[in-house]
């Protein structure tokens, strides 16, 4: 190791303590291990993950109801979930994550609506069972075309003890649709990470057990599934014109656009793809179990990846799909090319620096690099131990890591290390933009995209070049100042 | 291949290309098991039918798109609008996360609240530990002035004692003794964010005005405001400091967000900016007066202060001539200042706008929703336009509230075929849209779905409105943010003239342009 790459891991190192002095002992004890900087020995980035966010502090997080109805389950389109408890959870999660699909919305598609059994004190003391009997009776009569039911349970219903599941039978019987309850309270869990892995197993017990595949389908060699894509600003469709392109059949989404059909034909397929790993892994790996299904994750970020995901994709079937994928990668060469060309000279050697959940943290980081862009921080909102070892291929030695990071700690990290843009979520965006330093929105795309496939890219580097020259950030200091 | 290098498009208009089409056709016809196009069609005709009304009104149990949210994001709000005041939420931490999101969306600012993290553990023995932790570490990582707590509706259910864990945190020393950490109670189960607005401002004023030791009242002529929860808090309340400017009043608006949420961007991001300070609410326990510019976000804070030996006086979210003449009229009787001459000129000039712009106003129906004191300050100005409000609909709307824009209705011929809708929520609108349609739609950013599903165009002028931008920084309040409002729903009124009449050899006689 050179003498230089030691003296800057040391001023890392420096610039961690220093940050961790305003806690107070026990809490900068506990925050040190989840910060740490990537070495070449470490198999897991050498920082703790998936523990308990300490109190008092601005943790970028949010809860276990936000993993199953924001993510998992709300975008599964011709199902309705009802935000049940309290009206604020559905009112916040309302809209706010453009998971894109086709359909008729309030009448065979509802995923820009809010429902809610909107608690008030006597349910919390009689208990809301009743009223949630009566809840699902109305939305079947209010919406006939609705093919199935979800229940996403908020803090109170845990704690009073309701009986969501009976209701979800009863119910389910009655109205002979799928009704599915989900004990995803916001108190469970420490992130939104537990409300994916709980939408699984209700996905496993109460769809793949309760429900059977379509009698009419038609299975084919080439069927395959898009798991852990949420259709943000399209994604999922950016990426499904691909697999189509190298001759396979995407038989379900999910969940973004995604429908209860797709999700009970899912055990035919003969691979599933999962992009993001942490939400969906549990279901891949349950099929793979029960139904002997492989899975692969691939990352469609980027020309780099996406080349080689196609090829790892393309191998797991005959030649006609490897040549194919060839193909279609030399089809789309020059849109890299002309891409690159354009942009990588206004972006070439730019400093970013990441904090997302997901899969972003390290997704993303070959799509900088194939314009030329630094990762120099990144760091997961909710990943586990195993997201971490994922992230060392991915990330270079000397890239400062921060699990978890707070608001305080993220705010001093870009202070000192002075990156050329930062790219995080909306609670962060107008601190970093405040100090001059440009920034973009990584879980929604700044409500730009799609950022997945060859014709996500070409918008990824579009919008890191907006972001990045625009004029406005020679305009913060005043002339005088 | 729809992407292109040299002109790159992004979602609006790659998925409009044949490509993406035929990725969506074969989709839907080979793997969605949808329902057939003339049955959507079918349902989608009788969602818009008076039977179909008659079933939603009935509903009893099922709130579809309220305009409401939770306590705890009114006391939030609140809490943000005092000098380096970090509200500490007790609970868990997902709602934080909303909170915080939801704000920044709508002001495009920062929004700082912490939480104290409680899990299943803390579900168990209570968060006394969370807090005593969480104290300490908001303590010396942020540096506030002071921390202002408050509960989501775990922290309640499993019945943890504020009061009782915040002593206990100070005797803890996760904060000094004498440091200000006013309380409310917010449980989500009950009542709305106006209601967590009005408990956490009673919070901190009793916090400081009973304090032990606190000296006694000593009423001077000085006058308080409380904007209320104002999604055009950093417009209104700037507009509301102007006028007290004008009239020489020595004014203090508690909670005042205005420069919280509009810090310059010039290099340095700033954690705390702005607000009340504490020292100015500690001494408006001496006012003459407190003013509450919404009535439904302080009814236990204004009977609080009145309590106190205070006038008090309360408004319906005051837009236009007539309800910007009665605060100022408020104002004259409680500090006998006189009307300052250039506020008369700011009325004369409010009042042209509208004779210059009525024919475009007199006679169109509106359909109003929001909150329960904007649904009284939209109605009220619009009739005094010559407007006739149709729909007035809030989900936080109670009886009391039914009866009393029924009272404002009758009061004007324009009124007449005007009801209110408390305790709905918009999906009910969206019934009333189609059987007995509307003009215009005013109401915040969720009224697109209504606007996209009657095509009844939608004018956004409250809170949240995340697809349009610093709407905020205009006011709506005194005969300034009048014209603002005249303004927002003229251009509305004109660009739908525009748009109906702009197809070429077709509709374009009345395509004028002169109006």
């Amino acid at each position: 190791m050179s003498l230089a790459n030691e003296e800057s891991k040391q001023a890392t190192q420096d610039l961690i303590n220093e940050v961790l002095e305003a806690y107070p002992e026990k809490s900068r004890k506990r925050r040190a291990k989840h910060i740490g900087i990537q070495t070449a020995e470490a198999k897991d980035c050498d920082v703790k993950s998936n523990v308990k966010s300490i109190p008092g502090v601005m943790t970028i997080r949010g809860c276990a109801y936000a993993g199953s109805k924001g993510v998992v389950w709300g975008p599964i389109k011709d199902m309705i979930h009802i935000s049940h408890g309290p009206v604020g959870c559905g009112y916040y999660s309302w809209s706010g994550r453009r998971n894109y699909y086709i359909g008729v919305t309030g009448v065979d598609s509802w995923g820009t609506m809010h429902f809610t059994s909107d608690f008030q004190e006597k349910d919390i003391v009689f208990g809301g069972d009743k009223k949630l009997g009566k809840v699902i009776d109305e939305i079947n009569e209010l919406f006939p075309l609705v093919n199935g039911i979800s229940i996403q349970s908020e803090c109170p219903i845990g704690l009073i003890g309701d009986d969501i599941e009976a209701v979800a039978r009863n119910k389910s019987a009655e109205i002979g649709k799928p009704i599915v309850p989900v004990r995803c309270e916001g108190f469970r869990g420490v992130s939104q990470s537990l409300g994916h892995h709980i939408a699984n197993d209700t996905i496993r017990d109460w769809i793949f057990d309760k429900t059977e595949p379509k009698a009419d389908f038609e299975g084919t060699p080439y069927d395959v599934t898009i798991i852990g894509d949420y259709n943000i600003g399209g994604d999922a469709w950016s990426s499904r014109i691909l697999l189509e392109e190298i001759g396979l059949r995407v038989i379900a989404q999910w969940s973004g656009d995604g429908t209860l059909a797709e999700l009970e034909n899912t055990p035919k397929a003969k691979v599933n793809l999962i992009h993001c790993y942490r939400s969906m892994n549990y279901i891949a790996r349950h099929m793979e179990e029960k139904f002997n299904i492989p899975w692969m994750e691939y990352n469609f970020f980027g020309p780099s990846q996406i080349a080689e995901s196609l090829r790892k994709i393309a191998a797991l079937f005959d030649d006609k799909i490897q040549a194919n994928a060839e193909a279609v990668i030399a089809k789309y060469q020059p849109l890299v090319d002309g891409v690159i060309a354009k942009y990588k000279p206004r972006l070439e050697g730019k400093k970013v620096m990441l904090y997302v959940g997901g899969l972003r943290p390290r997704h993303v980081v070959d799509a900088y690099h194939d314009l030329g862009m630094e990762v120099t921080g990144t760091g997961y909102e909710f990943a586990h131990n195993d997201d971490y070892q994922r992230t060392t291929h991915y990330t270079k030695e000397g890239t400062l890591i921060y699990d978890d990071v707070t608001a305080y700690e993220f705010e001093k990290f870009v202070e000192k290390l002075d990156p050329d843009l930062v790219a995080s979520g909306i609670k962060e965006k107008y601190v970093f933009q405040k100090m001059g330093k440009p920034f973009r929105q990584m879980h929604s795309w700044d409500y730009s995209g799609p950022y997945h496939g060859y014709d996500g890219f070409a918008i990824f580097a579009r919008d890191m070049d907006m972001a990045i020259n625009n004029p406005v950030w020679n305009l913060t200091k005043a002339p005088w100042a | 291949m729809p992407q292109n290098p040299e002109k790159v498009i992004d979602h609006m208009e790659l998925f409009r290309q044949p490509e993406y089409k035929d990725v969506f056709a074969r989709k839907q016809a080979e793997f969605e098991y949808g329902h057939p196009k003339e049955e959507v069609s079918r349902v989608a005709e009788w969602t818009k039918s008076e039977e179909y009304k008659a079933k939603n009104f009935s509903r009893e149990a099922l709130t579809i798109n309220p305009t409401k949210a939770c306590q705890p994001l009114g006391a939030v709000f609140a809490a943000q609008g005092f000098e380096g005041t970090m509200p500490f939420v007790h609970g868990s931490q997902g709602c934080v996360a909303y909170y915080r999101s939801h704000l920044t969306r709508h002001f495009k600012e920062p929004n700082s609240a912490v939480s104290s993290s409680m899990t299943e553990d803390a579900a168990v023995f209570g968060g006394l530990n969370n807090m005593i932790d969480g104290l300490a570490n908001t303590y010396s990582l942020y540096q506030p002035k002071m921390i202002a707590v408050l509960t989501t509706c775990m922290a309640e259910v499993i019945g943890d004692d504020l009061q009782g864990f915040i002593v206990n945190a100070k005797n803890k020393d996760s904060i000094p003794q004498d440091f200000p950490a006013p309380h409310a109670h917010t449980p989500a189960f009950v009542g709305s964010h106006v209601t967590g607005y009005d408990n956490m401002m009673k919070g901190v004023l009793s916090y400081f005005w009973d304090a032990e030791g606190s000296p006694a009242r000593e009423a001077n002529d000085s006058i308080n405001v409380i904007g209320g929860f104002d999604g055009y808090a950093v417009g209104n309340n700037r507009e509301l400091k102007r006028i007290f400017g004008l009239f020489g009043i020595d004014a203090t608006i508690l909670s005042d967000v205005s420069d919280v949420f509009d810090t310059p961007t010039d290099g340095q991001f700033r954690l705390y900016d702005g607000g009340t300070t504490l020292e100015q609410t500690k001494a408006a326990k001496n006012a003459k007066a407190t003013i509450s510019m919404q009535e439904y976000c302080t009814p236990q804070t204004l009977s609080y202060i009145k309590d106190k030996d205070q006038a008090v006086a309360k408004f319906n979210y005051p837009m236009g001539v007539g309800a910007t003449d009665e605060f100022l009229l408020k104002l004259v009787e409680l500090t006998g200042k006189p009307v300052p001459a250039e506020l008369t000129l700011e009325r004369g000039r409010l009042v042209d706008a509208i004779a210059d712009s009525h024919t475009h106003i007199h006679g169109k129906r509106f359909a109003v929703y929001g909150d329960p004191d904007f649904c009284l300050g939209m109605t009220k100005f619009l009739m005094e336009m010559g407007a006739e409000p149709v729909h007035v609909l809030s989900t936080s709307g109670s009886k009391k509230w039914d009866k009393q824009v029924q009272k404002l209705l009758d009061s004007s011929p324009f009124g007449k075929s005007g009801a209110s809708y408390g305790g709905k929520d918009l999906w009910h609108l969206r019934s009333l849209l189609f059987t007995d349609p509307v003009d215009y739609i005013i109401g915040n950013s969720y009224g697109k779905y209504l606007e996209r599903d009657t095509k009844i165009p939608l004018i956004r002028l409250t809170y949240p409105i995340f697809d349009r931008h610093h709407h905020h920084r205009y006011p709506t309040w005194g005969y300034q943010g009048g014209l603002n409002v005249l303004v927002r729903i003229l251009d509305k009124i004109l660009d739908d003239y525009d748009q109906k009449t702009n197809i070429a050899g077709e509709t374009d006689y009345s395509f004028d342009l002169i109006r």
